[in-house]
């Protein structure tokens, strides 16, 4: 097994996507010449050259909907944008045309269309540069939404992603490009199912993408004093596996989510309105939540820290749930 | 494309759209509904450019593109009657008719929207060395959106086959040009961006024709993407919901002197009995698909959800 970082391993899946198949191919602002604002992209443009590694204007609105048309005439592409705040410049088209397409022309069209964007805080970029709207976007029929937060998975979600034939958005969280990590040779990422990464029996951690390592690390915490929390990595945020999460709540008879979003209207808030729905009386105690403060995500480390998730905040989170409130 | 036949398609569309009015005050006919009627020649003549292989990318304003480009008038009607046969399965209406056989993309009902859509069509063919010209429509008021600009730029830097025609009919729903753009000179915004661009008399079929079939000969031969403002008149109100407040009836009336149909008949001298038996076929042709929509069945509600993801998409069978 090779160690790696989530950002070569991104690089990885998109570089044997392009090898592989013809149809692939990638654009995106600065992710040619300049290597790609999180250098994901590096050296792809010298091994691909300018036609399938297509640096454009910035102009999000016009290359998304042209990433649309391209899959309609038969191409497989992959679009980046470089934050998932410069992605509000395309909802129109990610919303009105390629989430709408395939359900307003009564089937006649599909759009095999990955965007991907990094997403998320903690690197002091405050209030433009940081937000998760990733649970916004799961909000939207006839998109999947998918959120690798391992290296493994930023490797194996690609080819699953290239494979579907409706659009797929790739939300990276900017924490994790330097994590590294030990990359599995596991194939496509089977995104129909969440990921169950630490096994326990006395409470439901459930997470995804930048939180993962946030709830592992209070995993070990709580374990340290005899608590043994289960991580579910939900891995893909719309269609939801509640499944996986509601069969591990019926064991463990609690839950905390950890969503780095804001909290109203959130993931976190589907995540437990779904458990609330089919194991409310399996429930010890009210589903907990962690999740990002109400606020434009603030500049200065100290204050930016205290809006987001932390080990301490889900450690808490659950020492609440263990006492049943 | 002889110019009978461009007169008989002009009619056709003319016909089909007064017969969607009607059914519209009768409520068979529901949502928004945007007609074509004076602006006909513009989808006419360039239609008479394309081949069949090429593809169209149209807004709300489509009834005509769609019969223009081949769709049957059955599965046009049917589609605003919201029946199972209608092109979309009665689930766009009269905003979104699409047919996937005949590369026609819609049926785009946000101002703007279909042209990114129309560029990235382009770039598939260019990238696959297909010899296609995409044409995209779009209104004047259009043009002031960041996707308009966004467009024009990328299809220009990346020498995309595509053609934009902007159906210029002076009004934006009631927002009269001048009062949208600060440069009323359509084509020069094109060719700020360095894109061939000119205007044509959009009343005028035979005009409009052989503009167009300059302008995709021009876009198929790799001259780049081209512009073309056709200059029109909408003689109805902007959709069903529109008193029309914002112009003057003896401007519609000046317009209408330029009927496209009138100014085609003028110059074709065609016999009564011969136009008379133009019009039989096309009420005949009309009132066919207004039996057929009427007869055919709703979509079963059981399908409700069906085609929010592909049919072989392992999300199909899970939604809660
Ligand atoms: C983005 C967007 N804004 C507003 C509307 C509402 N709207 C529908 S048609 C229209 C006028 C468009 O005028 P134009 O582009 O000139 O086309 P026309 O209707 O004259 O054919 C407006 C404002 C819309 N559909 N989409």
């Amino acid at each position: 097994m090779t160690t790696i970082s989530y950002r070569e391993a991104v690089r990885e899946g998109i570089r044997a996507a392009l090898a592989q198949d013809d149809r692939v191919f990638i654009m995106g602002e600065d992710i040619g010449e300049y290597g790609g604002c999180y250098a994901v992209t590096m050296g792809l443009l010298e091994e691909f050259g300018p036609e399938r590694v297509r640096d454009t204007p910035l102009s999000e609105s016009a290359f998304v909907g042209a990433g649309i048309g391209a899959a309609l005439g038969g191409m497989l592409p992959i679009v980046e944008i470089m934050t998932v705040n410069f992605s509000l410049l395309a909802l129109d088209q990610i919303v009105n045309t390629a989430a709408a397409l395939q359900h307003m022309s009564g089937g006649q069209f599909n759009v095999p269309l990955v965007i991907r964007m990094t997403t998320g805080a903690g690197r002091q970029l405050a209030a433009q540069h940081s937000h998760s709207f990733d649970g916004w976007y799961a909000h939207i029929p006839g998109i999947r939404v998918v959120a690798p937060a391992t290296v493994t998975d930023a490797r194996w979600m690609m080819p699953t992603a290239l494979a579907d034939p409706d659009p797929v958005l790739i939300f990276e969280h900017g924490g994790l490009y330097n994590a590294s990590g030990d990359l599995e040779d596991i194939g496509p990422v089977d995104l129909d199912h969440a990921a169950v990464r630490r096994e326990g029996g006395d409470v439901t951690l459930i997470t995804y993408g930048g939180t993962l390592p946030t709830a592992m690390s209070a995993a070990d915490t709580l374990a340290a004093d005899g608590i043994e929390a289960e991580v579910i990595d939900l891995r893909t945020l719309r269609p939801l596996d509640d499944a996986t999460f509601v069969d591990s709540v019926r064991r463990t008879h609690r839950a905390v989510v950890v969503d780095e979003g804001w909290r109203s209207g959130s993931i976190s808030a589907e995540v437990s309105a779904r458990i609330m729905e089919q194991a409310f009386y399996e429930l010890d105690a009210p589903v907990g939540r962690v999740a990002g403060k109400e606020v434009p995500t603030p500049y200065a480390r100290h204050m930016e820290q205290a809006a987001i998730p932390g080990v301490d905040d889900v450690v808490a989170g659950v020492r609440a749930a263990m006492r049943g409130e | 494309m002889n110019e009978r036949e461009l007169l008989r398609q002009m009619l056709r569309v003319r016909r089909f759209e007064e017969r969607c009015v009607e059914l519209y005050t009768q409520t068979k006919v529901r949502g928004f509904l945007h007609v074509y009627i004076g602006e006909e020649a513009v989808a006419t003549g360039v239609m008479a450019a394309l081949n069949d292989d090429d593809s169209v990318v149209a807004t709300y304003r489509e009834h005509g593109h769609a019969l223009l480009r081949g769709m049957s008038a059955r599965s046009v009607m049917a589609e605003m009657y919201g029946k199972l046969t209608g092109c979309s399965r009665g689930r766009g209406g009269s905003m979104h008719l699409f047919d996937k056989d005949l590369n026609f993309y819609g049926g785009n009902a946000i101002v703007g929207g279909g042209l990114p859509t129309a560029v990235g069509l382009a770039l598939a063919d260019k990238m696959q060395k297909r010899d296609r010209v995409t044409v995209c429509f779009f209104g004047e008021g259009a043009m002031a959106e960041g996707e308009f600009h966004e467009s024009m730029n990328l299809a220009e830097l990346w020498q995309l086959p595509v053609l934009f025609v902007c159906e210029n009919n002076l009004y934006a729903m009631g927002t009269a040009l001048r009062r949208s753009e600060s440069e009323t000179n359509l084509p020069m915004k094109a060719a700020s961006y360095e894109m061939p661009a000119w205007s044509v008399d959009g009343m005028d079929v035979l005009a409009v024709a052989d503009s167009a079939r300059r302008a995709v000969d021009a876009v198929r031969g790799g001259g780049g993407p081209h512009f073309l403002e056709a200059r029109t008149y909408r003689f109805r109100a902007h959709s069903m919901f529109d008193p029309e407040r914002y112009r003057d009836k003896a401007e519609v009336e000046q317009w209408r002197e330029r009927d496209p149909i009138d100014l085609l008949l003028a110059k074709l001298e065609v016999p009564d009995d011969e136009l008379a038996a133009l019009e039989e076929e096309i009420r005949v042709e009309v009132e066919d698909a207004v039996d057929f929509a009427e007869n055919s069945p709703d979509e079963d509600v059981a399908d409700l959800m069906t085609f929010v993801y592909s049919p072989s998409s392992t999300v199909a069978g899970r939604l809660s």
